[in-house]
Formats: C-alpha cells, structure tokens, sequence
C-alpha cells in the first residue's frame, strides 16, 4: 500500500463510490457519485470494480503527489488536468510515476471531474461505502471533503494499459438539457396549467446547488397542497416549495421530507444535470416509469457486461 | 390505500390522507410482510407518517410486477385478523435530564404555558410515545403525539448548533438529536443515550425503529453523568 497526498484540496473533493444501500430505514442518506456516467466510466477504464471509490473533484484546483507509481483515470468535466506540467487529457487512463505531482485547474466544461486509479482509493468503509455524506460526517477520512495533507491509500501498478473511452460516447455538459421525469407522488394535484407551465417552460440552474439538491429558477408552479405529512424521498424528487421554483433532490437528500413533489428526474438525467452550472438551462418532459427503466437496464448492462478487446482500445458487448 | 410508482427505482404505498397513530402499526406489518416477501429484489424501505416507500432492484423485476406484488401483499395485511393489528414495536426508555442548563427553552416554555418547570417535566414524561418517521438526520426519530398543552411551535430561526442528545418539541412532535446539528426545536432537556452508534461496524445504528414506543424517564444530574452524559462547556 502506498499513498497519494493532497496538496490542495481544491473547492471541494470528495471520496465517492456508489453510495449507501439499505440505510434509508434509519436516517442515512445514500450519497454517492453525483455523475454516475463518469463515475462509471472512470472504473471502467481502470477495469475496476463497479463500486470502487473515487475523487469527485467539485469545480477543480485539486492537486497532488503520487508517492508510487500508480494507473489512473480522469472523466467527466475538463479541468485541464497536468502531471507536473505536462496536460493529461481527459477520458482516459494515464500512468503516473512516483513522486509525480497531479493538478487540476478550473472547470472549463462540467462542474465535477472523477479521479480514478486501478483498485481504488484504500479509505475505510462506513456502513458499506467509502463514500462521504458531509451533513452526516461520515465516510472518506474523517467525514468531510479533502484536506491539505489527507494521505489516500492505493496499491501502486505499474501496467501501463491505456484506454480511451470512444469520442462518440463522451457527453457535452454544454448542451441544452431536457430531462425526463416521471409523473408520482403528489402530480395529481398539480392543476392541469401547472403540469403543462412545468413541462413547457425553460427552467435556470441557480447558484443554489449542492450534492443535496439542484434548485432551478423560472415561471412558479404550486400543488393545491402546500404541505404534507413527510414521506420518504426518492432520488430525483421534484420538490415545489411555497416560492414554486423546482428543486430536483440528489444523492445527499434527507430521507423524508415534506413538500409537495411533482414527478422525479430519470436517475441517468440527474447524472447529466449534475454537471450543468448555473445559469444553464433545463426543460422538463414527463413520460412513462417503464421508458426510463428499460435505459436504465441498458446502462446497467453496458457497464457491468462490456469488455475491452485487443488494443484495449475498442469496447465490445457479449 | 393506493400503490403507485414513483420513479425507476422507488414504489409508494399511502396509507391514507391523515396523519393518524392507527396506521403506524399497519405500516410496520407492511414492512416486515414485504420484507419476508419480496426481500430479493427489495433494497430499502422508508416508512413514514402516511406512506411506505419501497427501493427495489429494477434490473430483477419492473415497475408493474413490483406495483402489483405489493398491492397483492397488502390486500393479504388488510383483511388479515378482521382489521385489529396488534402493536409490537419495542418500548424504549429514554432517560432525560430536564434541566435549564441544557433545556434552553424550558424557561420560555413555562411561561408561555403558565406552567412549572415540574409539570412540564411530568406532561413530557408521562404518555408512551409512537416512532412516526426516522429522518431529518441519521436516527432522528419523530415521536408524538404530545399532550396539547406541550404543543409549540419551532422557533422561526433554528439554533445553528443543537448539542447531541438534546430533547426537543415541535408542534405536536419531540425528538432527540442524535448528533449536533443545526435544528428549531424548543429544547427541553437532553439524553445520555446514544441514538445513534456512527462506527458503523453495526447494521442497525439507530436506536429507534418506526413502530417503537418511547417513554422519557426524567433523571437527575448525577446519573446524567454517571450514564457519559455531556455538559456544555
């Protein structure tokens, strides 16, 4: 075992895996990557477990030193990350040696960059996951974001696979976002106007997001209820406050909650909202639980069932 | 009673409109006849107030098989012993020491109710409590129903740090804060107790379950300390 050491811990970086499972009951919040697809695509790369931790590095100037010789991966936004100097490009692994020294510097295109190594990052588990909810203080090193002088254990690796993910699979979290949601919980009483304003209106990212929820900006919308007994809270909840502005309920949500909701977010469209920044705009589609399942299957599938081929650079499906 | 989907990965259960002690039992049955059922493809389940949330694996089964299994499930509950279903939730003691050193609003709430200190003390202490809903924060459990002459509203600006294991009402409701965090209930005294065990070595962390029963045992400073009880500083 050997350790990478933070330098600068940037805006805030995080150890996130897949999250909590089986803990709503008594109070925890899941957590978890927010991006699931770059997430994903970061063990991938690596040919890691799909669980296994990563650094979700929150708008950038993270930096580091590798203390062996490590295989990493970088995905999701560009944060034009550099070995000492020298420009690593994203979507792909790279091999670092020791002593290297890895920085980041600001989101040019997304809001959070994984960074992946082969194995994953070593920090003990709580109730299953390495994952860090920072309202609850558990998970990671201590519970919180990374510090200057945090020592993250990996194994080193001195293969040098490289592998690319395809262009065509890459997203831009610059493109106009419109995200599938799933009529429930309290739609039925949202009046037909509200549901047609919600689903026809362009929504703004406001500068009220966190790993907890995404609030958006835009024409109001409200429920003939205006508040409920509190009720369990899933992921990508549109809740409507008094004020009528959505908020989309992400990985660090509370478990129950009291306010009106209009539908959920598809759980993949949550991924790609959380890298639109504010001021991005966001349109709302409502359609069946069944269309959104069965993407979601195929994500599932592809990730847990592809396979590099030959030059590693090509993936194939069984 | 209705079953619906409410995303990819979640199914919803209302029990009814109301908030009402007589469901608390019926979704407690709820849980543990879905869990014996279906415990392959469910991951988690989060009961509250009115409603059962149910997480399944949908990569095993869908929206419409998990919506009908457990419409199916109920209707088994439902008619089950003509409608009388026994409590069996746990009674839990929780040792309180109600004391204005550490129940900051005790004070303020005896004078806005014209009652003694004692009185609220022995008002708080005397009913057994039921476990609504676990949330807000990691084994914060919503109990009630209060007596009406406790009832307060919370303040309208929370206190930035409510210490670990203070007691607090709200409304028609009390808690204890499993761990400091900000919160705007009027405190009226504080717990020994862990409520819930962070280590996370054990799968059950929280001392409370839904379907628990509560009863606040008044102690003295002493056995406050005695029990690791901790002081402000």
């Amino acid at each position: 075992m050997t350790e990478l050491v933070v330098l600068q811990p940037g805006w805030q970086s995080t150890i996130q895996d897949a999250g909590r499972s089986g803990y709503f009951r008594q109070g925890l919040s899941e957590g978890g990557a927010l991006d699931e697809h770059a997430f994903r695509w970061a063990n991938k790369l690596l040919n890691n477990e799909p669980n296994a931790a990563c650094i979700e590095i929150l708008l950038g100037k993270f930096e580091a030193e590798f203390k062996a010789n490590a295989v990493i991966a970088i995905t999701g936004a560009d944060m034009e990350a550099s070995i000492n100097g020298e420009v690593l490009r994203n979507w792909r692994t790279h091999s670092v040696q020791q002593g290297d020294v890895i920085r980041f510097g600001q989101a040019r295109s997304g809001l959070r960059t994984y960074l992946g190594i082969a194995g994953g990052w070593q920090t003990p588990r709580q109730f299953g996951s390495r994952t860090v909810v920072m309202r609850e203080k558990l998970g990671g090193l201590d519970g919180g974001p990374l510090k200057q002088g945090d020592r993250l254990a990996f194994q080193p690796r001195n293969s040098p696979a490289l592998r690319v993910v395809p262009e065509a699979l890459r997203p831009d979290y610059q493109a106009p976002l419109t995200v599938y949601v799933m009529p429930g919980y309290q739609y039925e009483q949202f009046s037909v106007i509200a549901r047609r304003t919600f689903e026809t209106a362009e929504y703004i990212v406001s500068n009220d997001i966190s790993r907890m929820g995404y609030k958006l900006t835009g024409p109001p919308v409200s429920a003939d209820t205006r508040k409920l007994a509190s009720e369990g809270i899933a992921y990508g909840a549109i809740q409507i406050p008094p004020d009528g502005q959505p908020i989309i309920l992400l990985k660090d949500r509370q478990t129950i909650g009291g306010y009106p909701k209009i539908g959920c977010v598809a759980s993949l469209d949550c991924a790609r909202l959380s890298q639109r920044s504010p001021g991005s705009p966001i349109r709302f589609e409502f359609t069946d639980v069944d269309r959104v399942q069965a993407e979601r299957r195929l994500f599932d599938r592809f990730f847990n069932h592809s396979y590099w081929v030959d030059d590693s650079r090509q993936i194939a499906w069984p | 009673m209705r079953v619906h989907a409410v995303s990819e990965q979640a199914v919803q259960v209302e029990f009814g409109r109301d908030i009402d002690e007589a469901l608390i039992p019926v979704i407690a049955r709820a849980v543990e006849a879905i869990r014996a059922e279906l415990g392959a493809v469910v991951i988690d389940l989060i009961p509250s107030y009115t409603t059962l949330l149910c997480f399944y694996d949908y990569n095993q089964v869908d929206s419409q098989w998990m919506v009908r299994e457990i419409a199916r499930i109920l209707s088994a509950i439902d008619t089950d012993e003509s409608g009388s279903i026994a409590i069996d939730g746990r009674l839990v003691e929780i040792p309180v020491w109600y004391d204005l050193s550490v129940g900051y609003d005790l004070d303020a709430l005896a004078q806005q109710k014209s009652l003694t200190i004692a009185e609220i003390v022995q008002l708080h202490s005397a009913r057994d409590y039921q476990v609504f809903a676990i949330g807000f924060n990691p084994g914060f459990g919503f109990l009630g129903a209060l007596d009406d002459r406790l009832v307060t509203p919370r303040h309208s600006t929370p206190r930035r740090r409510v210490p670990q294991g203070s007691v607090g009402i709200a409304d028609a409701q009390t808690a204890v804060y499993p761990m400091a965090s900000p919160g705007g209930w009027n405190i009226i005294g504080r717990t020994p107790r862990v409520m819930f065990d962070s280590s996370g070595l054990a799968g059950q962390a929280a001392l409370l379950n839904v379907g628990d029963r509560v009863r606040f045992v008044p102690i003295s400073r002493s056995e406050f300390i005695e029990r690791g009880g901790q002081l402000d500083d």
